[in-house]
C-alpha cells in the first residue's frame, strides 16, 4: 500500500500550489482556483488521515462530501462576487479592487 | 404681709400700659386709626390713673415718711458671678412729683394728638410710637437703678428718632432725626462711662444704696479718681451731667432741639416739655446728692460749678437766639433751651428744691405753649412762620387765651402763673449764693419775656398778614380741651410753692397746703428739706422788674403799633448784623459743621478710599488677582502639559503610529493580508514546534 506520507506530502504541495495561486494571480478568478486548489489539499488530507486511522467508519468520506458542497456555495458566492465587482468596475484585477482600504 | 405691698405691685406696672399699647397697635392694630387711637389713649389713661394713685396715696403720708420708708421694691435681673444686677422699681417725693406732672402732660398731649394727626397717614404709628415713648419716660421715672434708667433714657432717644423723623418724606426731617440722635448719643456715651465708673467703684447702681448713703457719698467724694484733683464722686458727676447736657439740649450739644421741631407738635411738646429734655434734667435733680457731695468744705464741687457755668450760659445765649427766630416753634424750642438752662444752673448753685419745682412748672407751661403753637399751625393750616400770623386773637379765642397763660408763666408774670413762683425761686437762691448767676438768670429772664411778648403779639394780635392767618379757625375740643387743662395747671400750680413768708400769699398759702408744700415735700427727698431762704424783697423786685420790663418792651415793639403785612421786624434795623447773627444762631450749625461734621466726613471718606478701598480691598484684590494667576498657571500647566503633553500627547502619539501604520498596512489588497495572515500563521505554527510541539 502506498505510504501515509505520500498522501501528505501531494496534500501539502497542493495546498502549497493554491496558496501561491492566491498570493501571487492577479486574476480574481484565478484567485479563486487557487482556494479550490488548497481545499483540495485539504480535504486529500483528511480522507488519507481517515483511510490511515479509522477505516472502519464513514466519517472521512461524510466530511469530504461535506465540504464539497461547501465548497460548491462558496464559489457559486465569489465568483457572483466578482461578478458584481467586474460589473461596477469593469475589471477583475485584484490590485484595482481596494474598496476595503479606508 | 406687707401693707404696702399693693402700692408697690400698682407702681410696677405704670410704665407697662403703654407698652402693650404700642405692641397692639404695631402688631395687630395698625390698620385700624380709631381702635389705635383708643388703645394708647387707654392704655395712657390707665398709667395716669395708678401715677395719680401712687402720688396722692404717698402725698397723704407726707414727704418726711416716704423718705424714711420709701415705695422700692426690686429683683435680680442679670445674675453675674457672685453680683446680681437688679431692677426695680423706687418711688421718693422727687419721683412721685415727676410722675404726677409726667402722667398729666403725657396724657394731654395723647388726647391732643387726636386732633393734631388727624387725617395723617401713619396716624396708628404714630400713637405706637408715642405710646413707647410714655413707656420710656414713665419707666425712667421709677426705675431704682441707673442701669435701669439708662434703658428707658435710651427708649426714649430711640424715640425721639423715630418721631422727629416721622415725616421722613422731608429731607430736612429725617436729616434733624439724625442729628438729634447723634449729638445726644454724644453725651449719652460720656454718661455711660460715667455709670460704668460708678459701678466698678461702688459695686451698685441703686439710688437708694448711693444716695441715700452717707457712707458710700463720703468714700466716693475722699477717693481720688484716675483724673488728678478729682474726686471720685465729681468725676462721675461731670460724667453723668454730659449726659443731661445731650438730652437737655444744653450749650453746647443743644444743636439738635431746634432741628428737632421738624417732627409733628404733639412730638415737639412730648419731647419738649413733659418727657425727653426733662429727663435730662430729672437724672441730675436725682443724682444731686452724688454731684454735691463735698459741699459743705467748698463753695461748690466740679459738677456743680460745671452746672452753674454751662446752665447760665445756655439760659442767655439761647435766649438771645430766640429773640431773632419767626419759625412760632423754634422760638419754644430756644426758649425750652433756656429754661432748662435755669434749672441746671440752679442745681449748680444748690438751689435743688427750685430746680426741681421750675421742672414741674415748665413741664405744664411748655406743654402748654407747643400745643397751643400747634393749634395755631392746625388752625392756619400749616403756616409756621409768625411773620405770616397775626390777628389770631379773635379767630381762635381758646387757643389765644390759654396760649397767653402759656406765655405768662413763661415769662414769669407776677403773682398769677406758677412760672413766677419757680423762677423767682431759682432767682431768690441765686441773689443769696452767686450774684454773677443773678444778673445772668435775671437778664436772661428779661429777655425771655420780651420774646415771649414779640411772638404773643406777632401770633395773635394786630391785623393777619397772610391768606392763611385771614381764614384761621378755632380747633377742635380734643385740641383746645388739653390747652384749657394745662393752661390750668400753668396758672395755679406755682401756689404749692409760694415762699411761707412772701407777704400776703405766703398766708394764704399757709392755710391751704400748710405753708410751702412743694419744698417740704420734695426737699424730703434729700432726707431733711433744707431751710428755706428768708424773703428777701430785693431779687423778687428785680425779678419782677425784668420780667414787666420784658413784656412792656416786647408790647412797645410789637404789640402797640401791630407789624403790617411785609413790614420787616423792627429789631432787624436796630440790631443790624447783630440780628443775622442771632437769627443764625450764632453760626454753630455751620462752626460745627465746619469743624466736626466735615472733618469726620473728610476723615470717613479718606478712610474710605484709603484703608476700605485700598488697604483692605487692596489685600483682597491682592489674593483675588494672586488666586487668578495661580489659575492662569494651573491653566497653562494643564493645557500644555497635562492635556498636551499627556493626555493629548499620548493620544496623538497612537493616532500617529496608527496612521503610519495604516499607510504602510492597509493597502485595501487582500493578497497583502492574506500575505500577512499566512506569514503570522507560521511564524505561530513553529513556534508552536519548537516549544511545545511533538517531542514525541
Amino acid at each position: 500500500m502506498i505510504p501515509l506520507s505520500w498522501y501528505l506530502i501531494l496534500a501539502a504541495a497542493l495546498f502549497c500550489i493554491g496558496t501561491y495561486g492566491v498570493l501571487a494571480r492577479r486574476n480574481a478568478i484565478a484567485i479563486l482556483m487557487g482556494v479550490e486548489l488548497m481545499l483540495n489539499g485539504v480535504i486529500l488530507n483528511l480522507l488519507a488521515f481517515w483511510r490511515y486511522g479509522e477505516p472502519t467508519t464513514a466519517v472521512g468520506q461524510a466530511f469530504a462530501a461535506f465540504i464539497y458542497a461547501v465548497a460548491a456555495a462558496e464559489v457559486a458566492v465569489g465568483l457572483a462576487l466578482i461578478v458584481v465587482i467586474y460589473r461596477s468596475r469593469r475589471t477583475t484585477d485584484i490590485d484595482q479592487i481596494n474598496l476595503l482600504k479606508w | 404681709m406687707d401693707p404696702r405691698q399693693p402700692l408697690e405691685l400698682l407702681t410696677v406696672l405704670i410704665p407697662l400700659p403703654p407698652f402693650l399699647a404700642f405692641a397692639l397697635i404695631v402688631l395687630f392694630f395698625n390698620r385700624w386709626k380709631r381702635l389705635s387711637h383708643s388703645i394708647a389713649i387707654g392704655a395712657m389713661g390707665i398709667s395716669f390713673l395708678m401715677a395719680q394713685f401712687v402720688f396722692w396715696t404717698v402725698v397723704g403720708r407726707g414727704g418726711e415718711t416716704l423718705y424714711e420708708h420709701p415705695i422700692a421694691v426690686s429683683i435680680p435681673w442679670l445674675p453675674s458671678a457672685d453680683v446680681a444686677l437688679e431692677m426695680g422699681i423706687f418711688v421718693d417725693p422727687l419721683t412721685a412729683i415727676t410722675l404726677f406732672f409726667v402722667s398729666i402732660t403725657c396724657l394731654a398731649i395723647f388726647i391732643y394728638s387726636v386732633g393734631y394727626m388727624h387725617g395723617d397717614p401713619r396716624y396708628s404709628r404714630f400713637f405706637a410710637y408715642i405710646s413707647l415713648f410714655a413707656t420710656g419716660m414713665l419707666g425712667l421715672t421709677v426705675s431704682d437703678n441707673l442701669l435701669v434708667l439708662f434703658i428707658f433714657w435710651e427708649i426714649m432717644g430711640l424715640c425721639s428718632y423715630l418721631l422727629i423723623g416721622f415725616w421722613f418724606e422731608k429731607p430736612s426731617a429725617y436729616r434733624a432725626a439724625i442729628k438729634a440722635f447723634l449729638t445726644t448719643r454724644i453725651g449719652d456715651v460720656i454718661m455711660l462711662i460715667g455709670i460704668a465708673y460708678l459701678y466698678a467703684q461702688t459695686g451698685t447702681l441703686s439710688f437708694d444704696a448711693i444716695l441715700r448713703n452717707e457712707e458710700v457719698l463720703h468714700e466716693l467724694a475722699i477717693t481720688p479718681s484716675v483724673i488728678p484733683t478729682l474726686s471720685v464722686a465729681a468725676a462721675v458727676g461731670l460724667l453723668i451731667f454730659a449726659g443731661t447736657v445731650g438730652k437737655s439740649a444744653q450749650f453746647p450739644l443743644h444743636v439738635w432741639l431746634p432741628d428737632a421741631m421738624e417732627g409733628p407738635t404733639p412730638v415737639s411738646a412730648m419731647i419738649h416739655a413733659a418727657t425727653m429734655v426733662s429727663a435730662g434734667v430729672y437724672l441730675v435733680v436725682r443724682m444731686f446728692p452724688l454731684l454735691s457731695v463735698g459741699l459743705e468744705h467748698a463753695a461748690g464741687t466740679p459738677p456743680m460749678e460745671a452746672m452753674a457755668v454751662i446752665g447760665t450760659f445756655s439760659a442767655v445765649f439761647a435766649a438771645t437766639i430766640a429773640v431773632a427766630q419767626n419759625d412760632i416753634k423754634r422760638v419754644l424750642a430756644y426758649s425750652t433751651i433756656s429754661q432748662l438752662a435755669y434749672m441746671v444752673a440752679a442745681l449748680g448753685i444748690g438751689a435743688y428744691i427750685a430746680a426741681a419745682f421750675h421742672l414741674v412748672t415748665h413741664a405744664f407751661f411748655k406743654a402748654l405753649l407747643f400745643l397751643g403753637s400747634g393749634s395755631v399751625i392746625i388752625g392756619t393750616h400749616h403756616e409756621q412762620d409768625m411773620m405770616n400770623l397775626g390777628g389770631l386773637r379773635k379767630r381762635m379765642p381758646v387757643t389765644f387765651w390759654t396760649f397767653l397763660a402759656g406765655g405768662l408763666a413763661l415769662a414769669g408774670f407776677p403773682i398769677i402763673t406758677a412760672g413766677f413762683w419757680s423762677k423767682d425761686e431759682i432767682l431768690a437762691h441765686a441773689w443769696a449764693h452767686n450774684p454773677t448767676v443773678f444778673w445772668a438768670l435775671a437778664a436772661g429772664a428779661l429777655l425771655t419775656a420780651f420774646y415771649t411778648m414779640r411772638q404773643i403779639c406777632l401770633t395773635f394780635l394786630g391785623r393777619p398778614r397772610s391768606h392763611h392767618a385771614e381764614h384761621a379757625h378755632e380747633t377742635g375740643w380734643v385740641m383746645t380741651g388739653p390747652l384749657v387743662v394745662l393752661a390750668l395747671f400753668a396758672v395755679f400750680f406755682g401756689l404749692v410753692g409760694v415762699p411761707e413768708d412772701f407777704p400776703v400769699l405766703g398766708e394764704v398759702t399757709r392755710a391751704l397746703f400748710h405753708g410751702n408744700w412743694f419744698h417740704h415735700f420734695v426737699g424730703a427727698t434729700l432726707g431733711e428739706a433744707p431751710e428755706a431762704l428768708p424773703f428777701n424783697p430785693v431779687p423778687v423786685a428785680l425779678s419782677v422788674g425784668a420780667a414787666l420790663l420784658g413784656l412792656l418792651g416786647g408790647w412797645l415793639v410789637y404789640g402797640w403799633r401791630p407789624l403790617a403785612e411785609g413790614q420787616p421786624d423792627p429789631l432787624l434795623r436796630w440790631l443790624g448784623p447783630v440780628h443775622t447773627v442771632l437769627r443764625n444762631k450764632y453760626y454753630i450749625d455751620e462752626f460745627y459743621g465746619l469743624a466736626l461734621i466735615r472733618p469726620a466726613l473728610w476723615l470717613a471718606k479718606e478712610a474710605y478710599e484709603g484703608i476700605d478701598r485700598g488697604l483692605i480691598d487692596g489685600i483682597l484684590h491682592g489674593f483675588a488677582r494672586l488666586g487668578e494667576l495661580w489659575g492662569i498657571l494651573n491653566r497653562w500647566i494643564h493645557r500644555y502639559v497635562i492635556d498636551g503633553g499627556m493626555v493629548d500627547g499620548s493620544a496623538k502619539l497612537v493616532g500617529l503610529v496608527g496612521r503610519e501604520f495604516r499607510q504602510a498596512l492597509q493597502t485595501g489588497q487582500v493578497q497583502h493580508y492574506l500575505v500577512s495572515v499566512l506569514f503570522f500563521l507560521c511564524t505561530f505554527a513553529l513556534l508552536y514546534l519548537l516549544y511545545l510541539g511533538v517531542t514525541p
